[in-house]
């Protein structure tokens, strides 16, 4: 039943929805970084939205498949070939015991997500399947994929041709908006300081992975103070304090970080604002050189972002349904 | 501008981090009082187990609480964690039952030094070591008068994180012993496994490897985090400190440094440790006769 990793990509690793519950002890929530598109994967292939999937960030991998099973492929836009043939993105079809999946070059985006029937049957480890690479556990062997590889998969039955309707497929572009809400620490920087985020543009560094996302632009201006014990002197010191998933901190006011789903779970430099749930996943999406900019909203306005983002994936349900 | 801080409860600060996260800043100041308070509005908060309240993470001097908006509003969780503050501050819970333990150090290592000078362009002073720098910010003669003042003695745990199992240490000695330093301007992005750090006024013990902030001033060879739970005080969980945990470094070199490490790759290392209730008042009222009395009971044959 298992597939085979000819060649891994650049940093392929096991993920489903995340591992909930441990953040007190600096275990993050891992979990697919685009959860919207590892989601739409698991239901083209008849899978539970929960299942696990490769994700693959810039570059695919190569696989072989040790018997027949049907697969499917979202995310970032990249061509799928099967055994060299152009195979579809974002509806299933079938292989066949012996054939390869390989992939072109990342064309928009950041992350393909590739699902089979019946998902990948690592074990699970403090309730879920997806790697936790710093902390080495979780996933396959606690790790990113590698070459020689051989990964188990369950047994379920794929329906081949199932199609997300295109106008339901997310479209990646280098300029994006990301909705924040302000706070935490952000009555740390001035008022310029404030402005200066959410009215400059920002350009993705090459620092920009699971564990965070780092932006360069303008240096941002904090409050004069005399620093609280503890906190160290930097005026973007803290007292060490929990990091929410999704929360943008900037050592040394420059180069602001957007902590992923593999965060870091607390430290010492000032948070200033969060980035939505619904927008984490446009947040996996952007490869560096992306151009963004924050848009501040409101807990209310994050909270009817997250209920559109829950009914593009009952949409995408509804859509394979009446398919079927 | 969307300000997102509803109000101040007393001196502390309630702020949303997104639509999945409540942080509540208690004070900006560290200080064993606060906490205590952080500490035990996590615990009231860990026993209602409110459905939708998906992780209680106390902080040095904050909590943070994760929740599930679909399955609780944002805004009970905040009731939740105002009323739960408002009755620790009504009966404040002044001692806790908790365990010390020694943790051995090989202080100035090749390993922590090498990383240091890769990283020398993040760093506030480029000459010498973050051992050297750590001595002089503290006013202290040298690098051995910084280690006696490191090891000398006991450190509680107020918060586990950063990364999995990752301790900072609060020293138990008057405010104006305290080791205090600021952090690498710009983070690393490399720390060895099990370094020594020092940040502020926190010590911290690096998990696994990976980026970090703080001066680093050695390694232990005793696991604190042990994914395959091979050693018997991993049995349990693969973490192995815990909130309140007070620890005893202990200065030792290469040779016991490599000594523990075959224990530990042996599977027969045992950390030496002994429970003991920590009670707050009596610590503030004496701090030095407080530590000693700890130090006896973890050293008691």
């Amino acid at each position: 039943m298992p597939v085979e990793i000819l060649e891994p990509g650049l940093a392929s690793s096991i993920q489903d929805r995340g591992r909930p519950g441990y953040y007190n002890v600096g275990i993050p929530p891992s979990g697919a970084a685009d959860l919207r598109a590892a989601a739409a994967a698991n239901l083209l292939v008849g899978n539970t939205p929960d299942a696990a999937v490769i994700e693959s960030p810039y570059m695919g991998p190569v696989l072989r498949f040790d018997e027949p099973t049907v697969v499917a492929v979202t995310g970032a836009s990249m061509p799928v070939m099967l055994n060299g043939a152009p195979a579809p993105q974002w509806e299933s079809f079938a292989v066949a015991a012996g054939d390869q999946l390989t992939f072109g070059f990342l064309q928009a985006g950041a992350r393909i997500y590739i699902a089979v029937a019946g998902g990948f049957d690592v074990p699970v480890v403090l309730g879920s399947r997806s790697t936790y690479a710093l902390g080495g556990f979780g996933g396959f062997e606690g790790r990113n994929l590698k070459k020689g590889d051989v990964v188990p998969i369950g047994r379920s039955n794929g329906v081949p041709g199932k199609v997300v309707p295109e106008a339901l497929r997310p479209s990646y572009s280098r300029d994006v908006e990301l909705r924040v809400v302000l706070g935490l620490y952000d009555y740390r920087l001035t008022d310029a300081g404030r402005s200066c985020l959410l009215e400059s543009e920002w350009s993705l560094t090459p620092v920009a992975d699971r564990t965070g996302f780092r932006y360069s632009g303008p240096v941002l201006e904090w409050e004069e103070r005399v620093q609280p014990f503890g906190a160290g002197s930097d005026p973007s010191n803290i007292v060490d304090a929990g990091y929410p998933v999704g929360s943008i901190q900037v050592p040394g006011g420059v180069e602001p970080i957007i902590l992923h789903r593999d965060a870091v779970s607390g430290g010492g430099y000032a948070m200033v604002a969060s980035v939505i749930s619904a927008d984490l996943n446009l947040v996996a999406q952007c490869s560096p050189g992306t151009r963004t900019r924050f848009i501040a909203v409101t807990l209310d306005e994050a909270l009817r972002a997250r209920a559109d983002s829950a009914s593009w994936e009952l949409k995408v349900r509804q859509a394979l349904d009446e398919a079927a | 501008m969307t300000h997102n801080i509803a109000r101040k409860s007393g001196e502390s600060r309630y702020s949303w981090g997104g639509d999945e996260h409540l942080v509540v800043q208690f004070a900006e100041a560290m200080s064993l009082e606060v906490n205590f308070t952080a500490m035990a509005v996590s615990k009231i908060l860990s026993e209602e187990r409110i459905p939708g309240i998906v992780d209680i993470c106390p902080a040095n001097a904050s909590l943070l609480i994760r929740f599930d908006p679909d399955v609780v509003p944002p805004a009970e969780v905040e009731a939740a964690v105002r009323a739960a503050e408002d009755k620790v501050a009504g009966s404040p819970s002044r001692s806790v039952e908790t365990r010390i333990f020694e943790v051995p150090v090989w202080y100035d290592d090749p390993f922590t030094n090498e990383t240091g000078a890769r990283f020398r362009d993040r760093h506030q002073r480029p000459e010498g070591n973050d051992l050297e720098f750590a001595a002089v910010e503290n006013d202290l003669d040298s690098v051995q008068a910084f280690i006696d003042a490191h090891s000398g003695s006991p450190w509680i745990t107020s918060m586990v994180g950063f990364v999995a199992g990752l301790p900072f240490l609060f020293q138990m000695v008057p405010q104006e012993r305290q080791l205090e330093l600021p952090k690498y301007l710009r983070p690393r992005t490399d720390t060895p496994a099990l370094t020594v750090g020092h940040g502020g006024c926190f010590a911290c013990i690096y998990s696994v490897r990976g980026a970090g902030g703080y001066q680093m001033f050695g390694v232990t060879p005793v696991p604190i985090f042990d994914p395959e739970q091979r050693l018997a005080d991993f049995s349990d969980f693969m973490i192995f400190f815990r909130p309140g945990d007070i620890v005893k470094f202990r200065a030792i070199d290469q040779d016991e440094y490599e000594a523990i490490r075959a224990e530990v790759e042996a599977g027969t290392y045992r950390y030496r440790q002994r429970p003991v209730t920590f009670d707050l008042d009596r610590f503030l009222a004496d701090p030095d006769g407080y530590n000693t009395e700890l130090l006896e009971a973890l050293y008691a044959s």
